[in-house]
């Protein structure tokens, strides 16, 4: 039987290999997997409070259910944001990303 | 009819308001008739509260709640008593022949409805101040009357000196209003009330709500600080110097102020407040010695003074020193007495001499004119009979005042303050005999054409002038000894104020005598030329510069007073900008110069935004672990 640590040591190392991704690398397709990763850090973690928290419940894993869901939604559309992009400025690098400023 | 007073006011104030309406481009003969009329009204029904006032004795004061502060309330209304039911007469009657004498004076002026908007607001503050019950609403009243002086005396605006001479009369009058705001002050603090007999039952009893300083000397500050705003509206020494400044204004404002208005406000105020005065024989002592100063300091003044209007403005000081001088001996009645026959015979005397200077296409040198008196028969006759009434000849209403004043000094014991007055009579005897032979009898010394030109004015300005020289034969008789003393009892109905003192034939003898005097002696230099008036003055050149040059108590406080606060003024002018504005520009620019720095790091890359924002929750994160316990 695996023990609540070892859970949560899983789901935070995923989340900064996550983290790591998001912040450093430069293909946007790679940078929105490592998103992806961080949500998938976040899912074990609820999962694991459903089963090992203070109150056990079914509640953590309905809520898992909702984010993967709602994370497939979330790379529909963020995909298409990323082929409109790539049609019109030719990069997916985010580093060309950098309309939004002064 | 008591009950009534408020009409008073209100007509003026009727008056100023349709003027308003009317607009600047009003008709001359409309404006006129609305003043004259409104003036007439107030001066009707002020005659309907005299008499009844005279059979019925004063009446408690009327008011109505206007203010409620907590658990304060202030109060607004009126009272009539002996001393204003006269005042309203007199400013009235003095009003209402003002404003019938400009409309010949300031014919075909540009803004002549303006004019006479001032003037009816003019009026009506005064009339305001008058009635008022209690010293906040004489304080409101006050001060406009100060603004309407202000406007009025400011009236040629574009004149630098009528501009300068109305900041003068506005700054220097304020100098006193500080000194008796700060009075009404205390004495509300320490009474808890404006009105008049609260305070003076507070007086009596002796009971204040102060504890830092004995009731005797209170009163003596209260007194002293109530004078002192007095002394600021009534141009007594050394806050006097406004008044001959004044003078650039249009002659009838200038009759206006000096004789019932502006002027008599201070002199009033003294004479409403007078038991505050009786109940300090240190305060009387003050107010005396200034009465007296400026009685001589303003009648040596006018001895050689060349413009008209300064000589009366002089004239005017010195008799508000009189009036002054009669209230620090007690002699109330006295000084009520020469109020009232001073405004007649000093409102004659402005309009004879504003008839004059019209005549001649506004000249006011004296030594520019002569020989009027077959010309100008009209002002020549009037104008003598208010030289002889200020002069104080009998039977004209000047003697008998200013013998009643004589007298309270003479028996007030203080040989120093009877000295000045009789000195001060011989000179106003003198000067303004001065004015009368150098401006009527003998050669025109002018332009000749001015000489062909002038011609007696007409009937708007010579009907006023009359009247007011029967005023000035008559109005002593008020209170003539043979008589018995009928204005005496009218004015101490409601209890006696002050001391009252037995006609004396030594007295009366004096003054006409010392009145005589001056003036025979005005004549021997200025009409039979016996005496060399060039040779007098060079013989006495120092003294006669000092005279001319008005003690140079204008150039004192230029050097002593404008010169230092302008210094300060430029001194704080440049800690305002360099220093204060200075911090704040720092603070502005200092913002500036941040927010262009940190612009360049806003540069659209997520990636970084990201791990900012990634540090700054490590570190939130790490603080709440600290500060919460969680890391030992």
């Amino acid at each position: 039987m695996l023990s609540v640590e070892q859970f949560l040591t899983l789901a935070a190392i995923l989340f900064c290999i996550g983290l790591y991704g998001a912040l450093t690398k430069r293909n946007i397709i790679i940078v929105l997997v490592s998103i992806e990763l961080m949500l998938n850090a976040v899912n074990i973690n609820l999962l694991t409070f459903a089963r090992f928290g203070l109150m056990p419940s079914i509640d953590g894993q309905i809520f898992t259910l909702f984010a993967m869901t709602v994370a497939a939604a979330e790379v529909a559309v963020g995909l298409a944001i990323l082929i409109a992009l790539y049609r019109n400025r030719n990069t997916s690098d985010v580093r060309d990303q950098d309309l939004m400023k002064w | 009819m008591v009950e009534y007073a408020w009409l008073v006011p209100l007509f003026p104030l009727v008056a100023y308001m349709l003027l308003f309406v009317l607009g600047r481009r009003a008709q001359e003969g409309i404006v006129t008739a609305i003043s004259v009329l409104a003036a007439l009204s107030s001066f009707v029904v002020a005659l309907l509260i005299l008499s009844d006032v005279n059979a019925n004795g004063p009446s408690e004061p009327y008011a109505f709640h206007w203010l409620t502060i907590g658990n304060l309330t202030l109060s607004m209304g009126f009272e009539v008593t002996a001393l204003n039911a006269m005042m309203l007469t007199v400013v009235t009657f003095v009003a209402t022949l003002v404003l019938l004498f400009s409309k010949g004076y300031m014919h075909g002026d540009k803004r002549y409805p303006v004019f006479y908007q001032y003037l009816n607001l003019f009026i009506f503050s005064m009339l305001g101040l008058v009635i008022s019950p209690n010293l906040l609403q004489v304080y409101i009243f006050w001060e406009l009357v100060g603004l309407c002086s202000f406007l009025l005396v400011g009236f040629w605006y574009f004149k630098p000196q009528a501009a300068a001479a109305a900041k003068k009369a506005f700054i220097v009058t304020r100098i006193g209003d500080v000194g008796l705001f700060i009075g009404i002050i205390l004495l509300f603090v320490a009474t808890g009330t404006f009105e008049y007999t609260g305070i003076f039952e507070a007086i009596e009893a002796k009971q204040f709500a102060i504890d830092w300083i004995s009731p005797e000397a209170f009163i003596t500050l209260v007194a002293i600080l109530i004078f002192i705003g007095a002394m600021g509206k009534s141009a007594q020494f050394p806050l006097h110097t406004w008044l001959p400044d004044a003078m650039e204004g249009p002659t009838p404002v200038s009759a206006l102020i000096h004789a019932a208005t502006m002027v008599a406000a201070g002199v009033y105020l003294v004479a409403r407040s007078f038991p505050i005065f009786e109940a300090s024989p240190d305060a009387l002592t003050v107010v005396g010695i200034i009465g007296g100063i400026t009685a001589i300091f303003a009648a040596l003044i006018g001895l050689t003074q060349n413009d008209i209007k300064r000589v009366v403005a002089y004239s005017t000081v010195s008799q508000l020193g009189y009036m002054v001088m009669a209230l620090g001996v007690s002699a109330y009645t006295a000084s009520v007495f020469h109020l009232m026959t001073h405004a007649f015979f000093k409102a004659l005397l402005f309009l004879a001499a504003g008839s004059i200077i019209h005549a001649l296409h506004h000249e006011q040198d004296i030594r520019r004119m002569g020989g009027l008196w077959k010309k100008m028969p009209v002002t020549g006759w009037t104008f003598l009979i208010g030289a002889l009434a200020l002069s104080g000849i009998p039977p004209f209403a000047g003697f008998w005042s200013k013998d009643e004043i004589l007298l309270g000094a003479y028996e007030s014991g203080n040989m120093f303050l009877f000295g000045l007055a009789v000195a001060a009579a011989f000179c106003t005897a003198f000067y303004i005999f001065r004015v009368f032979f150098m401006a009527f009898t003998g050669e025109f010394r002018g332009e000749q054409k001015y000489f062909d030109h002038a011609h007696e004015s007409g009937p708007v300005m010579t009907i006023p002038l009359v009247l007011l020289a029967i005023m000035a034969t008559v109005s002593g008789l008020f209170n003539a000894p043979f008589l018995g003393h009928a204005f005496e009892h009218f004015l101490n109905n409601g209890g006696v104020v002050g001391l009252i003192h037995e006609p004396s034939m030594f007295i009366m003898g004096l003054s006409t005598v010392i009145a005589l005097l001056g003036i025979g002696l005005a004549y021997l230099m200025y009409k039979s030329k016996t005496i060399n008036p060039e040779r007098v003055a060079n013989a006495l050149r120092p003294l006669y510069n000092l005279s001319l040059n008005k003690f140079y108590v204008d150039e004192l406080y230029h050097y002593v007073i404008v010169k230092p606060v302008v210094w300060i003024g430029h001194l704080l002018n440049f800690i305002d900008k360099w220093i204060v504005d200075g911090i704040v520009h720092l603070f502005g620019q200092g913002a500036l110069v941040g927010s262009l720095g940190l612009k360049y790091s806003q540069n659209g890359q997520v990636q970084t935004y990201g791990l900012i924002t990634l540090l700054g929750a490590v570190i939130l994160l790490g603080a709440a672990l600290f500060t919460i316990g969680g890391v030992q």
